[in-house]
């Protein structure tokens, strides 16, 4: 017997429990089957590039801390890095491999939180959340020791960092290095062969490796369709070089993939930090550079790998004590381009599980 | 290993000899070409064997008060080189480009942005809305001449 049913459109977000952050989409479902979405941002545009215009280039770097909340290191680092492009110098050695280590503990916190909040999505209500929370503060408490921060660090500076980590950095640092592993070991073990994560997740949200260049996708997203690029390898800034570690890889690109993407990559990052601690030399950790910076004129493309894709900074400066155009090149609204495609087709299950598994923060993609 | 940027003069003289006039100068660091012929000459860089520019980094728009100018970062995951293509656009009222989403969709998001903040609108893009500000929002606030009555005067001096 036909049953009689319309399309029907409503409203997801912006706020939700699961839209990591301030995120809307008018999704249009005939019964459970998603049949069109569209994204609708702009709920966190505080206009960040149009202020940058207004402050000196040391000033600019809170607001760079607000982009991407969950880790915000890598933030600053980026747009140092162009900073330091632009005037044509290297920081000292020590404030470099300050610089990875603080990078690298970002992105373990960075993908906790996006582990955690996929396995939210997928209804295993906060348990798994909050073992990673448990994980996370310890990150936070060693992020206080260095700058008196948890959230909006402002700890990278133009030519290095702002300060030398204190005493009882290094010996909490090492305690953490020591167990941390086996926590992640504990959460592999309790998620990677779960049969309902499994179920829930394989085969779901499949992007190939030409679809996702062609949509300009980056970072684990990329990295679990098959393609390995990553920018520590490809354009190699501070002091990656001469570290050694692994860049995992999916094979099928579902959110299955970019979950273990996740979890290896904090392993990695372990590994990094390991290898920082044991290398890193005494001195200095930020030039001598005059407060009130006047690059000269020119431009400037500085780019890292964050914990969600390729953060990029285009500055272009003018000779003057602010930049006269600070473009922001977000990983997690470029990494949406997708999403459309993704979701038409599924049920709306599956559509909150895509969503979080791509891993978006809505300050950087709203800036 | 590393990412290394092409020689810009040999590629505007590829560009060149296969859409004469289209470029207009070359720097260093990357070409300028006029934005009429934008849309085929990326439809040239991705296609070609050699150049292969298969993924776009990130589209801006800069407001240079007498022109605008649209930069497009481009990297090629195959052959591991990365090239900067600008345009500059001339006039103020109502400038436009041809949209390059037909070549790489990953400039969807990047377009409707520059439409937004800077006015330069993409002929040719499917959806073209504002993205971050609401709809029935007059002006566009990144541009150098945009006045806003919302928030305070200006504070810091710009400095010499």
């Amino acid at each position: 017997m036909p049953l009689h049913s319309e399309p029907v459109t409503i409203n997801f977000g912006p706020q939700h429990p699961s839209t990591h952050g301030v995120f809307r989409m008018r999704v249009t479902f005939d019964g459970e089957m998603v049949i069109d979405a569209e994204p609708v941002f702009g709920y966190l545009h505080r206009g960040s590039e149009k202020l940058a215009e207004e402050r000196t280039y040391t000033q600019v770097i809170t607001l760079t801390d607000r982009l991407d909340y969950t880790a915000s290191m890598t933030n600053n680092q980026a747009y140092v890095l162009a900073c330091e492009k632009l005037l044509s110098v290297s920081p000292p050695l020590r404030g470099m491999y300050l610089r990875v280590i603080a990078a690298e503990l970002g992105r373990i916190a960075s993908h906790l939180i996006g582990i955690g909040f996929f396995l939210n999505e997928l209804g295993a209500f906060h348990t798994p959340l909050m073992y990673c929370f448990r994980e996370r503060e310890r990150i936070l408490d060693l992020f206080e020791m260095m700058c008196g921060a948890r959230i909006t660090f402002t700890y990278m500076r133009v030519g290095g960092v702002f300060q030398d980590a204190p005493e009882e950095f290094w010996p909490a640092l090492k305690s953490f290095l020591r167990e941390m592993p086996g926590y992640v070991n504990e959460l592999d073990q309790m998620l990677s062969k779960n049969e309902i994560l499994l179920a829930r997740t394989r085969g779901v949200g499949t992007i190939s490796p030409d679809k996702a260049i062609n949509a300009s996708i980056s970072g684990p997203t990329l990295r679990s369709t098959g393609v390995a690029w990553d920018w520590r390898k490809q354009d190699s800034y501070d002091i990656y070089d001469q570290l050694e570690f692994d860049i995992p890889v999916g094979a099928n690109g579902d959110n299955y993939d970019r979950y273990w993407v996740r979890l290896q990559e904090m392993r990695q990052s372990l590994r990094i930090i390991t290898q920082c601690t044991e290398q890193i030399p005494n001195g200095p950790v930020r030039l001598d550079l005059p407060f009130v910076l006047k690059p000269p004129e020119g431009e400037a493309y500085g780019r890292v790998e964050s914990p969600k894709g390729e953060l990029g900074f285009y500055l272009i400066s003018d000779g003057t004590i602010a930049p006269y155009r600070c473009k922001i090149r977000s990983p997690s609204l470029i990494n949406l381009t997708i999403l459309r495609d993704l979701v038409i087709g599924g049920t709306l299950a599956d559509m909150i599980a895509t969503f979080g598994s791509i891993d978006v923060n809505m300050g950087e993609v709203d800036r | 290993m590393m990412t290394r940027p092409l020689d810009t003069t040999k590629l505007a003289e590829l560009v060149e000899t296969n859409f004469p006039g289209s470029v207009t100068e070359w720097k260093p660091n990357a070409i300028f070409i006029r934005p009429e012929t934008l849309l085929e000459i990326c439809h040239f860089l991705k296609n070609t064997p050699e150049l292969q520019l298969n993924y776009l980094n990130s589209i801006s728009a800069i407001d240079y008060i007498e022109h605008f100018e649209l930069v497009y970062h481009l990297t090629s995951i195959t052959h591991n080189h990365s090239i900067l293509l600008k345009t500059m656009i001339y006039g103020r009222e109502n400038p436009s480009v041809p949209s390059v989403m037909a070549v790489w969709q990953g400039a969807d998001y990047q377009e409707r942005e520059v439409w937004d903040l800077m006015g330069i609108a993409p002929t040719g893009h499917p959806n073209l809305k504002r993205i971050f500000l609401w709809e029935g929002f007059q002006g566009h606030p990144l541009r150098k001449d945009y006045e806003d009555t919302i928030i305070l005067p200006r504070q810091w001096p710009r400095g010499g």
